[in-house]
Protein backbone atom coordinates (compact mmCIF):
# COMPACT_ATOMS: atom_id res chain seq x y z
CA UNK A 1 0.00 0.00 0.00
CA UNK A 2 1.54 3.36 -0.94
CA UNK A 3 0.13 5.89 1.44
CA UNK A 4 0.21 9.91 0.88
CA UNK A 5 -0.62 11.74 4.54
CA UNK A 6 -1.05 15.38 4.14
CA UNK A 7 0.90 17.37 7.33
CA UNK A 8 0.84 20.92 8.78
CA UNK A 9 3.05 23.08 11.26
CA UNK A 10 1.05 24.58 13.46
CA UNK A 11 1.63 26.56 16.65
CA UNK A 12 1.54 24.55 19.53
CA UNK A 13 -1.73 25.30 21.69
CA UNK A 14 -0.50 23.03 24.41
CA UNK A 15 2.93 24.70 24.32
CA UNK A 16 1.61 28.22 23.98
CA UNK A 17 -0.72 30.77 25.07
CA UNK A 18 -2.28 32.03 22.11
CA UNK A 19 -2.48 35.85 22.10
CA UNK A 20 -2.80 39.09 19.51
CA UNK A 21 0.16 41.48 18.39
CA UNK A 22 0.29 44.76 19.75
CA UNK A 23 -1.54 45.81 16.34
CA UNK A 24 -4.37 43.72 16.98
CA UNK A 25 -4.43 41.77 13.53
CA UNK A 26 -2.06 38.89 14.16
CA UNK A 27 -1.34 36.78 16.73
CA UNK A 28 2.12 37.08 18.66
CA UNK A 29 4.23 34.67 16.59
CA UNK A 30 7.55 35.53 18.24
CA UNK A 31 8.55 32.75 20.66
CA UNK A 32 5.89 30.33 19.41
CA UNK A 33 6.07 26.87 19.72
CA UNK A 34 5.41 25.13 16.73
CA UNK A 35 4.71 21.55 16.26
CA UNK A 36 3.01 18.69 14.16
CA UNK A 37 -0.70 19.24 13.82
CA UNK A 38 -1.63 16.81 16.51
CA UNK A 39 -4.14 15.29 13.84
CA UNK A 40 -2.02 14.52 11.69
CA UNK A 41 0.21 12.57 14.00
CA UNK A 42 -2.36 9.88 14.12
CA UNK A 43 -3.16 9.95 10.70
CA UNK A 44 1.49 9.17 10.28
CA UNK A 45 1.27 6.52 12.96
CA UNK A 46 -2.02 5.21 11.07
CA UNK A 47 -0.42 4.55 7.98
CA UNK A 48 2.60 3.26 9.25
CA UNK A 49 0.55 0.70 11.37
CA UNK A 50 -1.04 -0.36 7.87
CA UNK A 51 2.33 -0.57 6.00
CA UNK A 52 3.83 -2.54 8.84
CA UNK A 53 1.11 -4.72 8.00
CA UNK A 54 0.27 -5.22 4.36
CA UNK A 55 3.72 -3.79 3.35
CA UNK A 56 4.07 -0.78 0.77
CA UNK A 57 5.63 2.86 1.83
CA UNK A 58 4.05 6.10 3.77
CA UNK A 59 5.18 9.42 2.31
CA UNK A 60 4.31 12.88 4.17
CA UNK A 61 3.47 16.31 2.61
CA UNK A 62 3.18 19.65 3.77
CA UNK A 63 2.82 22.86 1.94
CA UNK A 64 4.92 25.47 3.82
CA UNK A 65 8.34 27.82 3.97
CA UNK A 66 11.61 25.91 5.13
CA UNK A 67 10.68 25.62 8.39
CA UNK A 68 8.17 23.03 7.63
CA UNK A 69 10.70 20.61 7.03
CA UNK A 70 10.92 20.20 10.58
CA UNK A 71 7.71 18.43 11.21
CA UNK A 72 8.70 16.30 7.76
CA UNK A 73 11.79 14.85 9.30
CA UNK A 74 9.69 14.24 12.56
CA UNK A 75 6.85 12.54 10.98
CA UNK A 76 9.92 10.37 9.27
CA UNK A 77 11.45 10.14 12.54
CA UNK A 78 8.41 8.10 13.68
CA UNK A 79 8.50 5.99 10.49
CA UNK A 80 7.63 7.73 7.29
CA UNK A 81 9.94 6.74 4.26
CA UNK A 82 9.50 9.91 2.23
CA UNK A 83 9.02 13.68 2.53
CA UNK A 84 8.04 16.15 0.11
CA UNK A 85 7.64 20.05 0.70
CA UNK A 86 5.51 22.35 -1.49
CA UNK A 87 7.23 25.85 -1.13
CA UNK A 88 6.81 28.48 -2.66
CA UNK A 89 5.61 32.38 -1.85
CA UNK A 90 3.14 32.09 -4.15
CA UNK A 91 1.68 29.85 -1.67
CA UNK A 92 1.43 31.91 1.00
CA UNK A 93 -2.66 32.16 2.76
CA UNK A 94 -3.82 29.62 0.57
CA UNK A 95 -7.41 28.69 1.87
CA UNK A 96 -8.54 25.31 2.25
CA UNK A 97 -9.71 25.34 -1.73
CA UNK A 98 -5.95 26.42 -2.42
CA UNK A 99 -4.26 24.13 0.00
CA UNK A 100 -6.17 20.86 -1.68
CA UNK A 101 -4.48 22.39 -5.36
CA UNK A 102 -1.56 21.86 -4.27
CA UNK A 103 -2.05 18.54 -2.47
CA UNK A 104 -3.95 17.35 -5.59
CA UNK A 105 -0.89 18.24 -8.14
CA UNK A 106 1.44 16.83 -5.46
CA UNK A 107 -0.40 13.64 -5.35
CA UNK A 108 -0.13 13.50 -9.55
CA UNK A 109 3.31 13.11 -8.83
CA UNK A 110 3.21 10.05 -7.43
CA UNK A 111 0.81 6.53 -7.17
CA UNK A 112 -0.62 6.29 -4.18
CA UNK A 113 -3.49 3.86 -2.97
CA UNK A 114 -4.66 5.54 -0.34
CA UNK A 115 -4.45 9.65 1.00
CA UNK A 116 -4.77 10.59 4.60
CA UNK A 117 -5.28 14.12 6.35
CA UNK A 118 -5.67 15.05 9.74
CA UNK A 119 -9.47 15.75 11.05
CA UNK A 120 -8.69 19.43 11.17
CA UNK A 121 -6.31 21.70 11.78
CA UNK A 122 -5.36 25.27 13.87
CA UNK A 123 -7.82 27.14 11.48
CA UNK A 124 -10.74 24.30 11.89
CA UNK A 125 -12.65 24.31 8.57
CA UNK A 126 -11.75 20.46 8.64
CA UNK A 127 -11.84 20.83 5.01
CA UNK A 128 -8.64 19.93 3.17
CA UNK A 129 -9.10 16.10 2.73
CA UNK A 130 -13.26 16.13 1.50
CA UNK A 131 -11.78 19.24 -1.39
CA UNK A 132 -8.81 17.08 -2.41
CA UNK A 133 -10.44 13.97 -2.44
CA UNK A 134 -13.25 15.55 -4.80
CA UNK A 135 -10.86 17.66 -7.42
CA UNK A 136 -9.80 13.78 -7.63
CA UNK A 137 -12.86 12.05 -7.69
CA UNK A 138 -11.81 9.75 -5.49
CA UNK A 139 -14.09 8.42 -2.19
CA UNK A 140 -13.60 10.20 1.01
CA UNK A 141 -14.66 9.39 4.55
CA UNK A 142 -14.13 11.78 7.23
CA UNK A 143 -13.44 11.55 11.12
CA UNK A 144 -12.35 8.61 10.74
CA UNK A 145 -11.23 6.13 14.02
CA UNK A 146 -10.86 2.72 12.40
CA UNK A 147 -9.15 1.28 9.97
CA UNK A 148 -9.52 -2.03 8.39
CA UNK A 149 -7.35 -3.08 5.21
CA UNK A 150 -9.39 -5.65 2.62
CA UNK A 151 -9.02 -6.46 -0.90
CA UNK A 152 -8.92 -3.15 -3.24
CA UNK A 153 -11.22 -1.55 -0.49
CA UNK A 154 -11.09 -0.73 3.03
CA UNK A 155 -13.24 -0.77 5.74
CA UNK A 156 -13.73 2.00 7.95
CA UNK A 157 -15.38 3.09 11.01
CA UNK A 158 -16.58 7.27 11.77
CA UNK A 159 -17.15 9.22 14.59
CA UNK A 160 -20.44 10.59 14.48
CA UNK A 161 -22.54 11.89 17.08
CA UNK A 162 -23.05 10.34 20.99
CA UNK A 163 -20.16 7.99 20.72
CA UNK A 164 -21.48 6.10 17.92
CA UNK A 165 -19.45 5.02 15.23
CA UNK A 166 -20.93 4.73 10.98
CA UNK A 167 -19.01 1.67 9.25
CA UNK A 168 -18.40 2.21 5.65
CA UNK A 169 -16.86 0.28 3.03
CA UNK A 170 -15.13 2.15 0.72
CA UNK A 171 -13.03 1.34 -2.68
CA UNK A 172 -9.34 2.56 -2.77
CA UNK A 173 -7.66 4.31 -4.08
CA UNK A 174 -9.60 6.61 -1.62
CA UNK A 175 -9.04 9.75 0.98
CA UNK A 176 -9.70 9.47 4.69
CA UNK A 177 -9.65 11.94 7.41
CA UNK A 178 -8.17 10.64 10.80
CA UNK A 179 -9.69 11.66 14.06
CA UNK A 180 -7.44 11.36 17.34
CA UNK A 181 -7.86 8.26 19.42
CA UNK A 182 -7.78 6.12 16.48
CA UNK A 183 -4.48 4.63 17.73
CA UNK A 184 -1.18 6.18 19.96
CA UNK A 185 1.51 7.77 18.17
CA UNK A 186 4.44 6.56 18.58
CA UNK A 187 7.22 8.32 20.71
CA UNK A 188 10.11 10.22 18.38
CA UNK A 189 13.22 10.90 20.44
CA UNK A 190 15.97 13.52 19.53
CA UNK A 191 18.33 9.91 18.63
CA UNK A 192 15.19 9.46 16.06
CA UNK A 193 15.23 12.98 14.17
CA UNK A 194 19.04 13.06 14.37
CA UNK A 195 18.71 9.54 11.86
CA UNK A 196 16.53 11.27 9.23
CA UNK A 197 18.54 14.37 9.21
CA UNK A 198 20.54 13.49 6.26
CA UNK A 199 17.49 12.38 3.72
CA UNK A 200 16.97 15.07 1.25
CA UNK A 201 13.62 16.19 1.00
CA UNK A 202 12.25 17.20 -2.76
CA UNK A 203 10.78 20.58 -2.88
CA UNK A 204 8.40 21.79 -5.17
CA UNK A 205 7.34 25.46 -6.07
CA UNK A 206 4.27 26.16 -8.48
CA UNK A 207 6.40 25.79 -11.60
CA UNK A 208 7.25 22.35 -11.07
CA UNK A 209 3.82 21.50 -9.73
CA UNK A 210 2.39 22.74 -12.90
CA UNK A 211 0.01 24.97 -10.59
CA UNK A 212 -1.11 28.46 -11.56
CA UNK A 213 -0.26 30.97 -8.92
CA UNK A 214 -3.15 32.67 -9.23
CA UNK A 215 -5.25 30.18 -8.69
CA UNK A 216 -3.72 29.25 -4.68
CA UNK A 217 -2.41 32.08 -1.85
CA UNK A 218 -3.89 34.85 -1.30
CA UNK A 219 -4.81 35.37 -5.39
CA UNK A 220 -6.88 33.01 -5.22
CA UNK A 221 -8.48 32.64 -2.51
CA UNK A 222 -11.94 33.09 -2.18
CA UNK A 223 -12.29 33.21 1.87
CA UNK A 224 -10.00 35.21 3.62
CA UNK A 225 -9.51 35.99 6.97
CA UNK A 226 -9.48 39.78 7.79
CA UNK A 227 -8.52 39.90 11.22
CA UNK A 228 -8.04 38.29 14.92
CA UNK A 229 -9.91 39.31 17.61
CA UNK A 230 -9.94 38.23 21.04
CA UNK A 231 -14.13 37.12 21.36
CA UNK A 232 -16.72 38.90 23.12
CA UNK A 233 -17.27 36.86 26.42
CA UNK A 234 -20.78 37.33 26.90
CA UNK A 235 -21.37 37.52 30.56
CA UNK A 236 -18.42 35.71 31.26
CA UNK A 237 -17.79 33.54 34.35
CA UNK A 238 -17.80 35.07 37.91
CA UNK A 239 -14.43 34.81 38.80
CA UNK A 240 -13.24 33.77 42.50
CA UNK A 241 -10.63 35.88 43.99
CA UNK A 242 -8.99 35.78 47.08
CA UNK A 243 -6.43 33.45 49.28
CA UNK A 244 -7.00 29.55 47.80
CA UNK A 245 -8.86 29.14 51.48
CA UNK A 246 -11.09 31.73 50.59
CA UNK A 247 -11.65 30.91 47.25
CA UNK A 248 -12.70 27.24 48.07
CA UNK A 249 -14.89 28.60 51.17
CA UNK A 250 -16.88 30.45 48.51
CA UNK A 251 -16.88 27.12 46.10
CA UNK A 252 -18.45 24.97 48.68
CA UNK A 253 -20.89 28.06 49.53
CA UNK A 254 -21.96 27.26 45.60
CA UNK A 255 -21.78 24.05 45.43
CA UNK A 256 -24.19 23.68 48.32
CA UNK A 257 -26.62 26.57 47.13
CA UNK A 258 -26.61 24.54 43.67
CA UNK A 259 -27.01 20.71 44.95
CA UNK A 260 -23.64 19.82 44.58
CA UNK A 261 -23.58 19.13 48.22
CA UNK A 262 -25.53 17.45 50.48
CA UNK B 1 -27.36 36.27 -5.12
CA UNK B 2 -28.01 32.87 -6.18
CA UNK B 3 -30.91 30.96 -4.75
CA UNK B 4 -30.06 29.66 -1.23
CA UNK B 5 -31.01 26.98 0.39
CA UNK B 6 -30.63 25.30 3.91
CA UNK B 7 -29.48 21.58 4.35
CA UNK B 8 -31.53 20.51 7.42
CA UNK B 9 -30.83 17.51 9.36
CA UNK B 10 -33.44 15.26 10.56
CA UNK B 11 -34.07 11.98 12.33
CA UNK B 12 -37.14 9.80 12.21
CA UNK B 13 -38.99 12.73 11.40
CA UNK B 14 -38.14 15.25 13.89
CA UNK B 15 -35.99 17.88 12.47
CA UNK B 16 -32.50 18.70 14.31
CA UNK B 17 -32.56 22.11 16.09
CA UNK B 18 -30.16 23.36 13.60
CA UNK B 19 -32.53 23.46 11.06
CA UNK B 20 -34.48 26.79 12.81
CA UNK B 21 -30.78 28.09 13.16
CA UNK B 22 -30.16 27.70 9.68
CA UNK B 23 -33.15 29.57 8.94
CA UNK B 24 -32.20 32.75 11.15
CA UNK B 25 -28.53 32.44 9.66
CA UNK B 26 -29.73 32.87 6.06
CA UNK B 27 -32.20 35.61 7.38
CA UNK B 28 -28.77 37.53 8.68
CA UNK B 29 -27.45 37.83 4.65
CA UNK B 30 -30.12 37.99 2.75
CA UNK B 31 -33.75 38.37 2.37
CA UNK B 32 -34.37 36.46 -0.67
CA UNK B 33 -36.89 33.22 0.06
CA UNK B 34 -34.71 30.42 0.93
CA UNK B 35 -35.44 26.85 0.11
CA UNK B 36 -34.63 23.88 2.92
CA UNK B 37 -33.40 20.53 1.58
CA UNK B 38 -34.66 17.24 3.29
CA UNK B 39 -32.92 14.26 2.10
CA UNK B 40 -33.87 10.81 3.05
CA UNK B 41 -36.38 7.65 2.97
CA UNK B 42 -40.00 8.51 3.62
CA UNK B 43 -39.29 12.03 4.70
CA UNK B 44 -42.68 13.28 4.79
CA UNK B 45 -43.02 14.12 8.18
CA UNK B 46 -39.61 16.00 8.43
CA UNK B 47 -40.53 17.94 5.09
CA UNK B 48 -43.37 19.12 6.76
CA UNK B 49 -41.64 20.43 9.64
CA UNK B 50 -39.22 21.87 7.20
CA UNK B 51 -42.44 23.88 5.84
CA UNK B 52 -42.93 25.46 8.94
CA UNK B 53 -39.35 27.14 9.17
CA UNK B 54 -38.73 27.76 5.19
CA UNK B 55 -40.92 28.84 2.79
CA UNK B 56 -39.73 26.32 0.28
CA UNK B 57 -38.55 23.13 0.89
CA UNK B 58 -37.04 20.75 -1.64
CA UNK B 59 -37.94 16.86 -0.70
CA UNK B 60 -35.85 14.34 -1.98
CA UNK B 61 -36.95 11.13 -0.82
CA UNK B 62 -35.42 7.85 -1.64
CA UNK B 63 -34.02 4.11 -0.46
CA UNK B 64 -30.76 5.30 -1.27
CA UNK B 65 -30.76 8.31 1.00
CA UNK B 66 -32.11 6.32 3.45
CA UNK B 67 -28.88 6.60 5.38
CA UNK B 68 -27.02 9.84 5.34
CA UNK B 69 -23.70 8.79 2.80
CA UNK B 70 -21.44 12.11 1.84
CA UNK B 71 -21.30 10.69 -1.12
CA UNK B 72 -24.43 9.60 -1.98
CA UNK B 73 -26.26 12.97 -0.48
CA UNK B 74 -23.70 14.76 -3.24
CA UNK B 75 -24.48 13.33 -6.17
CA UNK B 76 -27.98 13.99 -5.67
CA UNK B 77 -27.79 17.69 -4.54
CA UNK B 78 -25.31 18.03 -7.94
CA UNK B 79 -28.24 16.52 -9.70
CA UNK B 80 -30.69 19.28 -8.40
CA UNK B 81 -28.72 22.02 -7.47
CA UNK B 82 -28.87 25.30 -9.44
CA UNK B 83 -25.79 27.20 -10.71
CA UNK B 84 -24.01 29.14 -8.32
CA UNK B 85 -25.85 28.30 -5.36
CA UNK B 86 -25.49 29.13 -1.94
CA UNK B 87 -26.09 26.07 0.73
CA UNK B 88 -26.05 26.60 4.45
CA UNK B 89 -26.07 23.60 6.68
CA UNK B 90 -25.00 22.20 9.91
CA UNK B 91 -21.02 21.50 10.92
CA UNK B 92 -22.08 18.69 12.42
CA UNK B 93 -20.28 14.95 11.65
CA UNK B 94 -21.95 14.46 8.35
CA UNK B 95 -21.89 18.66 7.19
CA UNK B 96 -18.10 17.93 8.47
CA UNK B 97 -18.06 14.92 5.46
CA UNK B 98 -20.30 16.54 2.82
CA UNK B 99 -19.54 20.15 2.63
CA UNK B 100 -16.16 20.41 1.39
CA UNK B 101 -16.73 18.27 -1.35
CA UNK B 102 -19.42 19.88 -2.66
CA UNK B 103 -18.15 22.88 -2.39
CA UNK B 104 -15.25 21.70 -5.14
CA UNK B 105 -18.12 19.62 -6.99
CA UNK B 106 -20.36 23.25 -7.15
CA UNK B 107 -17.07 25.41 -7.49
CA UNK B 108 -18.41 27.94 -4.64
CA UNK B 109 -16.32 29.32 -1.52
CA UNK B 110 -16.44 27.36 1.39
CA UNK B 111 -16.33 28.15 4.76
CA UNK B 112 -16.65 26.06 7.72
CA UNK B 113 -17.72 26.26 11.34
CA UNK B 114 -19.06 29.87 11.19
CA UNK B 115 -19.90 31.52 14.27
CA UNK B 116 -21.83 34.46 13.72
CA UNK B 117 -22.94 35.99 10.31
CA UNK B 118 -22.32 39.94 10.14
CA UNK B 119 -24.39 40.06 6.67
CA UNK B 120 -23.59 40.29 3.27
CA UNK B 121 -22.34 43.29 1.11
CA UNK B 122 -23.07 42.44 -3.00
CA UNK B 123 -21.74 39.03 -3.20
CA UNK B 124 -19.37 39.12 -0.23
CA UNK B 125 -20.31 37.76 2.76
CA UNK B 126 -18.65 38.54 6.20
CA UNK B 127 -18.97 35.79 9.32
CA UNK B 128 -17.10 35.02 12.44
CA UNK B 129 -15.08 32.37 13.29
CA UNK B 130 -12.43 30.47 15.96
CA UNK B 131 -9.33 29.35 15.55
CA UNK B 132 -6.96 27.72 17.66
CA UNK B 133 -9.64 25.85 19.85
CA UNK B 134 -11.44 28.96 20.54
CA UNK B 135 -8.86 30.87 21.98
CA UNK B 136 -9.34 33.95 19.23
CA UNK B 137 -11.94 34.66 16.84
CA UNK B 138 -11.53 35.95 13.00
CA UNK B 139 -13.84 37.69 10.69
CA UNK B 140 -13.80 36.40 7.45
CA UNK B 141 -14.80 37.58 3.89
CA UNK B 142 -16.37 34.98 1.75
CA UNK B 143 -16.73 35.59 -1.96
CA UNK B 144 -20.05 34.04 -2.81
CA UNK B 145 -19.63 35.40 -6.85
CA UNK B 146 -20.04 31.86 -7.45
CA UNK B 147 -21.88 30.17 -4.91
CA UNK B 148 -20.88 29.17 -1.42
CA UNK B 149 -21.34 26.51 0.74
CA UNK B 150 -20.81 27.27 3.99
CA UNK B 151 -21.27 25.34 7.49
CA UNK B 152 -22.82 27.21 11.22
CA UNK B 153 -21.72 25.76 14.44
CA UNK B 154 -24.83 23.94 15.81
CA UNK B 155 -26.20 25.94 19.26
CA UNK B 156 -23.81 29.20 17.86
CA UNK B 157 -26.65 31.08 16.36
CA UNK B 158 -30.21 31.90 17.84
CA UNK B 159 -32.87 30.41 15.89
CA UNK B 160 -36.07 32.40 15.96
CA UNK B 161 -39.15 31.67 17.63
CA UNK B 162 -42.50 31.42 16.11
CA UNK B 163 -42.20 32.23 12.12
CA UNK B 164 -44.35 30.26 10.60
CA UNK B 165 -43.32 29.97 7.14
CA UNK B 166 -45.82 27.71 5.28
CA UNK B 167 -43.58 27.00 2.99
CA UNK B 168 -44.91 24.83 0.04
CA UNK B 169 -42.97 20.68 -0.64
CA UNK B 170 -41.57 20.37 -4.14
CA UNK B 171 -40.42 16.29 -4.82
CA UNK B 172 -37.00 16.35 -6.15
CA UNK B 173 -35.84 13.00 -8.37
CA UNK B 174 -32.20 11.86 -6.63
CA UNK B 175 -31.15 10.46 -10.31
CA UNK B 176 -27.95 8.66 -10.51
CA UNK B 177 -26.33 8.46 -6.80
CA UNK B 178 -24.12 5.53 -7.68
CA UNK B 179 -21.48 5.81 -5.01
CA UNK B 180 -18.07 4.07 -4.13
CA UNK B 181 -18.32 4.53 -0.50
CA UNK B 182 -20.95 1.80 1.20
CA UNK B 183 -22.82 2.19 4.30
CA UNK B 184 -22.71 -1.21 6.54
CA UNK B 185 -24.05 -0.22 10.03
CA UNK B 186 -23.94 1.93 13.13
CA UNK B 187 -22.20 0.56 16.04
CA UNK B 188 -23.15 1.67 19.39
CA UNK B 189 -20.46 2.03 22.35
CA UNK B 190 -20.58 -0.21 25.03
CA UNK B 191 -21.53 0.56 27.89
CA UNK B 192 -19.31 1.20 30.71
CA UNK B 193 -19.33 0.41 34.31
CA UNK B 194 -20.39 4.11 35.32
CA UNK B 195 -23.53 6.30 33.65
CA UNK B 196 -21.83 9.73 33.46
CA UNK B 197 -25.73 10.99 32.49
CA UNK B 198 -26.85 10.20 35.72
CA UNK B 199 -24.67 11.83 38.03
CA UNK B 200 -25.45 14.90 39.91
CA UNK B 201 -22.13 16.27 40.09
CA UNK B 202 -19.35 15.59 37.67
CA UNK B 203 -15.51 15.95 38.37
CA UNK B 204 -14.65 16.48 34.37
CA UNK B 205 -11.15 16.68 33.95
CA UNK B 206 -8.93 17.52 30.92
CA UNK B 207 -5.79 18.26 29.60
CA UNK B 208 -4.53 20.29 32.47
CA UNK B 209 -4.57 16.96 34.51
CA UNK B 210 -1.16 16.37 32.71
CA UNK B 211 -0.37 12.56 33.66
CA UNK B 212 -2.44 9.42 33.94
CA UNK B 213 -0.99 9.36 37.83
CA UNK B 214 -2.79 12.23 38.17
CA UNK B 215 -6.63 10.81 37.42
CA UNK B 216 -6.64 9.81 40.76
CA UNK B 217 -6.84 13.43 41.97
CA UNK B 218 -10.08 13.44 40.10
CA UNK B 219 -11.50 10.30 41.66
CA UNK B 220 -10.41 11.13 45.09
CA UNK B 221 -12.47 14.30 45.61
CA UNK B 222 -15.47 13.13 43.27
CA UNK B 223 -15.51 10.25 46.84
CA UNK B 224 -15.35 13.66 48.82
CA UNK B 225 -18.13 14.85 47.49
CA UNK B 226 -20.24 11.96 47.69
CA UNK B 227 -22.11 9.28 46.10
CA UNK B 228 -23.76 11.90 44.06
CA UNK B 229 -20.68 12.79 41.91
CA UNK B 230 -18.73 10.97 39.24
CA UNK B 231 -15.98 11.51 37.09
CA UNK B 232 -15.83 12.07 33.69
CA UNK B 233 -13.56 13.72 31.07
CA UNK B 234 -12.98 16.00 27.27
CA UNK B 235 -11.73 14.13 24.50
CA UNK B 236 -7.70 14.18 25.34
CA UNK B 237 -8.28 12.07 28.35
CA UNK B 238 -10.31 9.26 26.00
CA UNK B 239 -7.69 9.82 23.23
CA UNK B 240 -4.74 9.07 25.87
CA UNK B 241 -6.67 6.30 26.86
CA UNK B 242 -6.18 7.44 30.45
CA UNK B 243 -10.30 7.06 31.02
CA UNK B 244 -12.88 4.70 29.13
CA UNK B 245 -14.81 6.25 25.98
CA UNK B 246 -18.22 5.75 28.15
CA UNK B 247 -16.56 9.03 30.79
CA UNK B 248 -16.07 11.26 27.67
CA UNK B 249 -18.37 14.72 27.78
CA UNK B 250 -19.02 16.31 24.31
CA UNK B 251 -20.95 15.83 20.86
CA UNK B 252 -18.83 12.68 20.01
CA UNK B 253 -19.37 11.57 23.90
CA UNK B 254 -21.92 11.39 26.37
CA UNK B 255 -24.60 14.42 26.99
CA UNK B 256 -25.05 15.44 30.32
CA UNK B 257 -27.33 17.32 32.29
CA UNK B 258 -25.72 17.59 35.97
CA UNK B 259 -26.84 20.19 39.15
CA UNK B 260 -22.47 21.00 39.15
CA UNK B 261 -20.44 20.52 36.31
CA UNK B 262 -16.40 20.69 37.85
CA UNK B 263 -14.35 21.49 34.37
CA UNK B 264 -11.04 20.78 35.78
CA UNK B 265 -7.80 22.34 33.56
CA UNK B 266 -10.70 21.59 30.39
CA UNK B 267 -10.20 24.33 27.81
CA UNK B 268 -14.20 24.75 26.60
CA UNK B 269 -14.10 23.39 23.33
CA UNK B 270 -17.04 23.61 21.33
CA UNK B 271 -17.71 19.93 20.68
CA UNK B 272 -17.01 19.77 24.82
CA UNK B 273 -19.43 22.26 25.64
CA UNK B 274 -22.11 20.78 23.62
CA UNK B 275 -22.39 18.21 25.51
CA UNK B 276 -23.37 19.56 28.53
CA UNK B 277 -27.23 20.78 28.78
CA UNK B 278 -27.67 22.37 32.24
CA UNK B 279 -26.51 22.88 35.69
CA UNK B 280 -23.93 25.04 36.70
CA UNK B 281 -20.44 25.12 35.46
CA UNK B 282 -17.71 26.12 37.57
CA UNK B 283 -14.07 25.95 35.74
CA UNK B 284 -10.96 25.85 37.08
CA UNK B 285 -8.03 26.49 34.28
CA UNK B 286 -4.38 28.09 35.11
CA UNK B 287 -4.77 29.72 31.67
CA UNK B 288 -7.31 32.93 32.87
CA UNK B 289 -7.70 33.52 28.53
CA UNK B 290 -9.39 29.64 28.19
CA UNK B 291 -12.47 29.73 26.48
CA UNK B 292 -13.97 28.15 28.94
CA UNK B 293 -14.13 31.09 30.99
CA UNK B 294 -16.05 32.92 28.36
CA UNK B 295 -19.09 30.01 28.90
CA UNK B 296 -18.83 28.85 32.82
CA UNK B 297 -20.72 30.00 35.23
CA UNK B 298 -18.13 30.41 37.83
CA UNK B 299 -13.87 30.62 37.23
CA UNK B 300 -10.87 30.42 38.93
CA UNK B 301 -7.77 31.09 37.95
CA UNK B 302 -5.79 28.28 39.32
CA UNK B 303 -3.62 24.66 38.46
CA UNK B 304 -5.59 22.09 39.26
CA UNK B 305 -2.81 19.84 40.28
CA UNK B 306 -2.69 22.13 43.77
CA UNK B 307 -6.20 23.17 43.60
CA UNK B 308 -8.39 19.76 43.47
CA UNK B 309 -6.25 18.21 46.69
CA UNK B 310 -6.84 21.45 49.04
CA UNK B 311 -10.85 21.28 47.61
CA UNK B 312 -10.58 17.44 48.52
CA UNK B 313 -9.01 18.67 51.63
CA UNK B 314 -11.35 20.97 52.57
CA UNK B 315 -14.55 19.10 51.55
CA UNK B 316 -13.26 15.98 54.76
CA UNK B 317 -13.23 17.95 56.95
CA UNK B 318 -16.53 19.57 56.63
Amino acid sequence: MEILVCVKRVPDTAENEIELNSAGNDIERDDLVYSVNEWDNYAVEEAIQIVDKVGGTVTVVTVGDEDADEVLRREMAMGAQNGILLNDEAFEDSDAMGVATLLKAAVEKGKYDLILTGAQADAGYAAVGGMLAAMMDLPYASLVNMIEVGDGKLTVGREIEGGNQEINEIELPCVLSIQTGINEPRYVGIKGIRQVSGIEIPEYDADALGVDPATVGAAGAKTKRVDYFIPETGEGAEMLTGSTEEIIAKLIDIMKANGGLK
Amino acid sequence: MATVYAFVAHNDGVLDDSAAELAAAAKKFTDAPVTAIVSGSGVDAAAAKAAELFPAVWKMDAAELAYPNAEVVRKALLNNLDAGAVVLMAHNTFGMDLAPGLAVKTGGAFVADVVAIEGADGDTLKVVRQEFGGVVSTHVTVDMSAGAVITIRPGAIAAEEGAAAGGAVEEKAVGDVSAKRKFIEVREPEAGDVDITKAEVLVSVGRGIEDQDNIELAHELAKAIGSQAEVSCSRPIVDAKWMDASRQVGTSGKTVKPKVYLAMGISGSFQHMGGIKGGLIIAVNKNPNAPIFQVANVGIEADILEFIPELTEALGEL
